[in-house]
């Protein structure tokens, strides 16, 4: 691990000004203290933000959720609100990691934290994100956990996170200060980056930028939503696929659809053209094939992930029936 | 008084080309219960081959463990786990992976389980830590201490501090419902020699005060 110094701020005003300056934040840290162990991250100042007033979950005068952006993992999944409203979420957050790091993470830095790709993380492999220009030793390397959708001649690395997964199919809101302490807020679908020719830049933010909170907007009840993760083993993995499904049911037919697949794209992957498939029409089993087999549309497999194009469609049909009901 | 502390045998793992070998702690000055214990070492980065010169950057922290408290001056690269084994001579607390995957090192912060490994030891003042060494009262075991040897939950015993740690941050926050609810709930301890069933049922008699 690189030296580096160490400031603990407690005003919003203190941690934009420390990040203005070039200081990088911390919060669980379960991201970041372990790259930079490996190296892969060489902060010169960390800035302590974890006694910042965002530890808040309220819900917004619409009726949608505000969850700070210093909540725990382990406190969002736990809270009632989250529970009874959007229970995606908390299933997405319980799938996740192990306890003893849910206690410590954040859901700023859940949304903030960086691929698991193998040769991300190994400082001696050629890797684009980390060394721009250096290559992806994934692209004819072992890539059987890679994406296969999102992907560029540059970056195949999947996002790990399962919450920005539920995020991304409720088209969430990531609220930001920017250094001048001016407030503005991006949609999850433009908050994380596809690699593109630049796959250092993952999210939308700039330097010095801090997150203070996810909104959930609101979405016509009733609403009915589950998370479903297929990984290696049973829990402490990440996900092989994944789906979030949310669905508005009335009068027999499907209102409203959101869905979107995780461990599979270089960013959650909303699934429109299954949404679309859905809008319209009576819950039945035929439904859930016929949707889930768009799925994996685009999907540009990999030597060693072709399984995850059926894998994918499997996990979004099982999910839409656990969620839809079957009938 | 003055203690000479332990040279570490333990390099923190490293990777080419970018880091040095060089042990990532370096404490310098310790205070127990109020009362200065300790004045002398620093590791200094030239004794160990570092090209630079000048101090790392460190940090004073005052923070409970077991009950006593320790005024120290880390490294700001120091963590919890290595304050703990290296410096505080509690080596309980196991170093399984170093990177949060596989709960060997796991410990109470503030009442609540966390990775030793992965918690910087600067940002840790005003906390109160339990390791394994303060579970017991006395001579009298914790009841889970004692659920481990009724169970025979262990065969290398590697991983049980961090499983017992795990286990009673489990039971607190009321996660032993069923068998599969504490597996699930348990899943951030690894136990290579696969003692699972037993870890299971300790966990489960401890809980129902069995
Ligand atoms: C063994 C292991 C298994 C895991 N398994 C899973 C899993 O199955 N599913 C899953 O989703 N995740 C998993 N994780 C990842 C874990 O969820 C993340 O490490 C965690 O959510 C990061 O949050 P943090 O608060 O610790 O972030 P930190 O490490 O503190 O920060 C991460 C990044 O976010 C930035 N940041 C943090 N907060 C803010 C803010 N408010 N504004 C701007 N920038 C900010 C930091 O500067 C840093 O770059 C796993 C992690 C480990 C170590
Ligand atoms: S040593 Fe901390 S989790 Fe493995
Ligand atoms: S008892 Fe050997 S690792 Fe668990």
């Amino acid at each position: 691990m690189h030296p580096f110094s160490y400031t603990k701020v407690s005003t919003t005003r203190e941690a934009l000004n420390a990040g203005r300056s070039g200081g990088r934040y911390i919060a669980g840290g379960t991201t970041l203290v372990d790259l930079m162990r490996e190296t892969v991250e060489r902060p010169d100042t960390l800035v302590d933000i974890s006694g910042l007033p965002l530890r808040g979950i309220t819900v917004t005068g619409r009726g949608g959720l505000r969850i700070g952006a210093l909540v725990r993992m382990a406190e969002a999944a736990a809270d009632s609100k989250v529970r009874t409203t959007f229970p995606v979420i908390s299933q997405a957050l319980e799938l996740s990691a192990s306890a003893q790091l849910r206690n410590m993470a954040t859901i700023g830095g859940n949304i903030m934290q960086r691929t698991r790709c193998a040769y991300f993380r190994d400082v001696t492999a050629a890797c684009n994100k980390r060394e721009p220009g250096s290559g992806c030793a994934a692209l004819k390397g072992v890539n059987r956990t890679h994406a296969i959708l999102g992907t560029s001649g540059d970056c195949v690395a999947t996002h790990p996170s399962d919450a920005a997964v539920a995020f991304a199919a409720l088209e969430a809101r990531v609220h930001v200060l920017g250094s001048d302490g001016r407030e503005r807020s991006i949609g999850f679908a433009d908050f994380l980056l596809r690699p593109g020719s630049t796959p250092h830049r993952e999210q939308a933010i700039h330097r010095g930028e801090l997150i203070t909170a996810v909104e959930i907007p609101v979405h016509p009840r009733p609403l009915v939503s589950g998370y479903l993760k297929v990984r290696d083993r049973q829990s402490y993995e990440f996900a092989l696929t994944s789906a979030a499904v949310a669905l508005h049911v009335r009068g027999g037919v499907i209102r409203e659809a959101r869905v979107a697949a995780g461990g599979v794209g270089t960013v959650p992957w909303k699934l429109s053209a299954v949404e679309r498939h859905l809008i319209g029409e009576r819950p039945s089993e035929a439904l859930w094939t016929a949707a889930a087999a768009r799925a994996a549309d685009g999907a540009r497999p990999l030597e060693h992930n072709r399984f995850k194009v059926d894998l994918l469609k499997r996990t979004v049909e099982r999910q839409l029936r656990i969620v839809g009901g079957s009938r | 008084m003055s203690t000479e502390l332990p040279e570490s045998t333990v390099s923190p793992p490293t990777r080419a080309p970018f880091t040095t070998s060089r042990r990532t702690f370096i404490a310098t000055t310790t205070l127990a219960g109020g009362a200065v214990v300790a004045g002398g070492l620093f590791v200094g980065p030239n004794a160990l081959g570092d090209e630079s010169a000048a101090e790392p950057p460190s940090g004073r922290v005052s923070l409970t463990v077991n009950g006593v408290r320790h005024t120290v001056m880390v490294d700001n690269r120091t963590s919890l786990l290595d304050l703990l084994r290296e410096h505080l001579d509690l080596t309980g607390s196991k170093k399984g992976c170093n990177a949060g995957a596989c709960g060997a090192c796991t410990v109470l912060v503030d009442g609540q389980r966390v990775n030793s490994c992965l918690t910087l030891a600067v940002r840790l003042d005003g906390a109160e830590v339990t390791t394994i060494e303060g579970l017991a009262d006395g001579e009298d075991l914790h009841a889970l201490q004692q659920a481990f040897i009724d169970q025979d939950a262990f065969q290398c015993g590697f991983c049980t501090s961090g499983q017992i740690m795990s286990g009673v941050g489990c039971i607190k926050e009321g996660h032993t419902g069923s068998a599969e609810e504490i597996r699930e709930w348990m899943s951030g301890n690894i136990c290579r020699c696969g003692c699972y069933t037993k870890i299971v049922r300790a966990v489960d008699h401890a809980a129902r005060g069995k």
